[in-house]
């Protein structure tokens, strides 16, 4: 019932084009041009891609609302079996705090001309990851709910730590059994129609889980009726290609630790140029220096 | 057949046993390393990387991967470019060191790609990428990866003729031959893929790594520097090995290796130049020049002038007045060169915005294990040439 507030309850039947411009069908499109190129993943990888079309779900933080109280943290360290944080300390507000391995969200404090603005930060869940492009064991995954979780077959190469734009994913350095933790957004709770923990203990409803799409109707909307509360901008849109996790704000993103400066082109795309090339080189090559070694040859 | 057997074992116990001096300087300075390095990687392996590394949640790639994996596989470089140059254009004169060459290319890759082991947290889970938990195919370290591997095949069956001969199997040697020219065919193009690929793996990183040193030809910039790289580190290493190793070469032999260091230094002139030239490209291309007044700026001054366009003047003017100093020189500072742009890559220009207090440094386990590897080679490579022939004229 209460649940009304926090979550956007999937509108069958309405189809629009909003200009989310990268769904699930691209993400396979994209990353579907692996190693062997064109003969393997250009057979397989469209097949894939023809399920059932599922809209990537994701959450709209609106800061102008966060109390800074620190609920989901506490919530978020209650569904994943860390270490409780003490809420009441607020203290902790005088440094910027990172997540760690024990704690996937924190809440930072900004000082701004807008007064203080409480900032929750986790993964963003991009739509198309540097991290899950980079890990060569499959081991951080994309989900078709939206989510990017982390399994157990990671070699600990860090080369998603090494990727992320958004220095999400962190490693257990102190263990000789390390692993590498960040927010799963929930996803064991979100595929069977759960909703993340951190949306539901929010008591000012500052977290508001539901499509992408209908959370970008929705912030829309929100700075459209408040033009003067909010800045006019909605990050994480098109950062990076875009992330399930939104933000609202009532200044500049720079000024509450964002960084805006890292384009709108989705990582993995940088490396597609090199991949793509990878088959011709493959076949290509070893024609050439078979024919120069020919050639050669018979000039002896 | 019994007693072929039996001599067989004798040999081989005969040969483990040490050859030349014991108690030279190079020993006594590296053994007490490699053993403390054995033991941090005890360490390593049952404390984890936190007790034994200074890497942090900010910098997770540090010189394992900086020096021991990006540059010890562009240095092993010159082993696909001299089979190229040997088997591809069929250039004889070169056909003296490739023996030694193709040797150190193997052992680098066997040591310092070895070394990805100790730098994955959870190495235990080292083979998945290539049983299939999963495979990762859109991951340009997953086709790493498998180069390194395919690779590291490869160059033991280009080498293998030689064990052979050793061996005094010469059938075996006759089948082992046969195989060189398609193997190094193969050879190159892994190389090829995979010299690049290391440089596409930052890629991604884009927003990370600062504007002077990112640009999209970063995979072809990595594959041409392997080609300086890798001949430079011939030079080091065929100057240095006819010192060590000179009472197994005859004077004709030495004359002609002389000759071949200069050769190569024309060609790493060649090679130096054409990687200056399309970093001024990119370097115009993207108006980089409003970077240059800043810190940063001054340490890309120092890396393209410093340690590419200097060593190419080297190269070029040792080649042409044949002095083999100079060459050397030059080819020490080209290598030290990819240190500095390897490291840039990796924890220098990466995050280059965070303050100097955040920033990562080696810690003194990590430069000794690095150190280990390194003298733990050296040692292998002198084991093999003591006793097959490498360096030697083969019967
Ligand atoms: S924020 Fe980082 S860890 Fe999260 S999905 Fe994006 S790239 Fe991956
Ligand atoms: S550390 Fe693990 S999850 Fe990250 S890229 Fe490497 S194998 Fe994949
Ligand atoms: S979505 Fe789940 S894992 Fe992520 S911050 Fe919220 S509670 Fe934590």
């Amino acid at each position: 019932m209460h649940s009304m507030d926090r979550v956007i309850k999937k509108r069958k039947g309405i189809k629009k084009s909003t200009d989310i411009k990268i769904g699930r069908r691209d993400f396979f499109r994209l990353t579907g041009s692996g190693v062997f190129g064109f003969m393997l993943c250009n057979l397989f990888g469209p097949k894939k891609s023809q399920g059932a079309e599922k809209e990537f779900y994701g959450v709209l933080c609106d800061t102008t609302r966060c109390i800074g109280c620190r609920a989901c943290e506490f919530a978020c360290a209650e569904a994943n079996n860390h270490p409780s944080p003490d809420t009441e300390d607020k203290n902790i507000f005088d440094k910027k705090r990172d997540t760690t391995v024990k704690q996937w969200t924190v809440v930072n404090r900004y000082k701004t001309r807008a007064g203080d603005v409480f900032v929750k930060r986790q993964c963003m869940h991009c739509a198309l990851p540097a991290c899950v492009s980079a890990c060569l064991v499959k081991a951080m995954r994309k989900r078709e709910e939206g989510p990017v979780t982390w399994d157990k077959n990671c070699m600990g190469c860090r080369l998603c730590m090494f990727s992320c734009p958004f220095d999400i994913p962190k490693f257990e350095y102190e263990s000789a059994y390390p692993t590498i933790e960040k927010c799963s957004m929930c996803w064991d709770r979100i595929k069977v129609g759960g909703y993340p923990a951190c949306v539901m203990a929010c008591p000012q409803e500052a977290l508001l889980f539901g499509t992408k799409r209908d959370l970008i109707e929705e912030a829309r909307t929100r700075i459209y009726k408040h033009p003067s509360k909010y800045y006019h901008y909605i990050f994480g849109e098109h950062e990076v290609g875009g992330t399930c996790w939104l933000y609202l704000s009532s200044v500049p993103f720079e000024e509450i630790g964002f960084r805006t400066d890292m384009g709108n082109t989705p990582l993995p795309e940088y490396t597609t140029g090199f991949l793509y090339s990878v088959p011709f080189v493959l076949v290509l090559w070893p024609l050439f220096l078979l024919a120069v070694n020919r050639i050669t040859k018979r000039e002896d | 057949m019994m007693e072929a057997e039996i001599n067989l074992k004798r040999f081989l116990l005969n040969e483990l046993k040490p050859k030349g001096k014991i108690f030279t300087v190079f020993n006594v300075v590296t053994l007490p390393i490699i053993i403390a390095g054995a033991f941090l990687i005890f360490y390593r392996i049952f404390y984890g990387l936190g007790a034994t590394t200074n890497l942090s949640q900010s910098f997770p790639w540090g010189i394992w991967i900086g020096f021991d994996v990006m540059t010890g596989v562009a240095f092993a470089g010159g082993a696909y470019v001299l089979t190229f140059v040997v088997y591809i254009l069929n250039a004889k004169k070169y056909h003296l060191i490739i023996r030694a060459t193709v040797l150190n290319g193997f052992l680098a890759y066997v040591f310092y790609a070895g070394a990805i082991f100790l730098d994955l947290g959870r190495w235990w889970n080292i083979l998945n990428p290539l049983i299939g938990n999963h495979f990762g195919v859109n991951s340009v370290l997953f086709l790493v990866a498998w180069h390194f591997l395919l690779y590291m095949i490869a160059e033991f069956i280009e080498f293998s003729p030689v064990i052979a001969e050793w061996l005094n199997l010469q059938k075996a040697k006759k089948v082992l031959s046969a195989l060189t020219v398609g193997t190094v065919i193969f050879g190159i193009t892994l190389s090829t893929l995979h010299q690049s690929g290391l440089g596409a793996l930052v890629m991604m990183a884009k927003p990370n790594i600062h504007p002077l040193w990112y640009t999209e030809f970063i995979p072809i910039l990595f594959f041409v520097s392997s080609i300086f790289a890798g001949l430079s580190m011939v030079i080091v290493e065929s100057s240095i090995s006819h010192k060590v190793f000179s009472e197994q070469l005859n004077e004709e032999h030495k004359k002609e290796v002389d000759d071949i260091i200069l050769s190569l230094s024309r060609a790493c002139a060649g090679a130096l130049f054409g990687y200056f030239f399309l970093k001024l490209l990119v370097f115009i291309h993207g108006k980089h020049w409003v970077y240059i007044f800043s810190g940063m700026g001054l340490w890309y001054m120092v890396e393209v002038i410093g340690f590419v366009l200097f060593p190419c003047f080297l190269f070029l003017n040792g080649g042409r007045y044949r002095n083999l100093k100079v060459v050397r020189v030059a080819a020490v500072l080209s290598m030290v060169g990819i240190i500095i742009n390897r490291f840039n890559y990796v924890f220098i220009a990466y995050k280059w915005y965070l303050p100097l207090s955040e920033r990562y440094f080696p810690s003194i386990s990590e430069i000794v294990i690095t150190l280990a590897i390194v003298f733990a080679e050296i040692w292998v490579f002198r084991w093999i040439v003591n006793r097959m022939p490498v360096l030697r004229e083969s019967t």
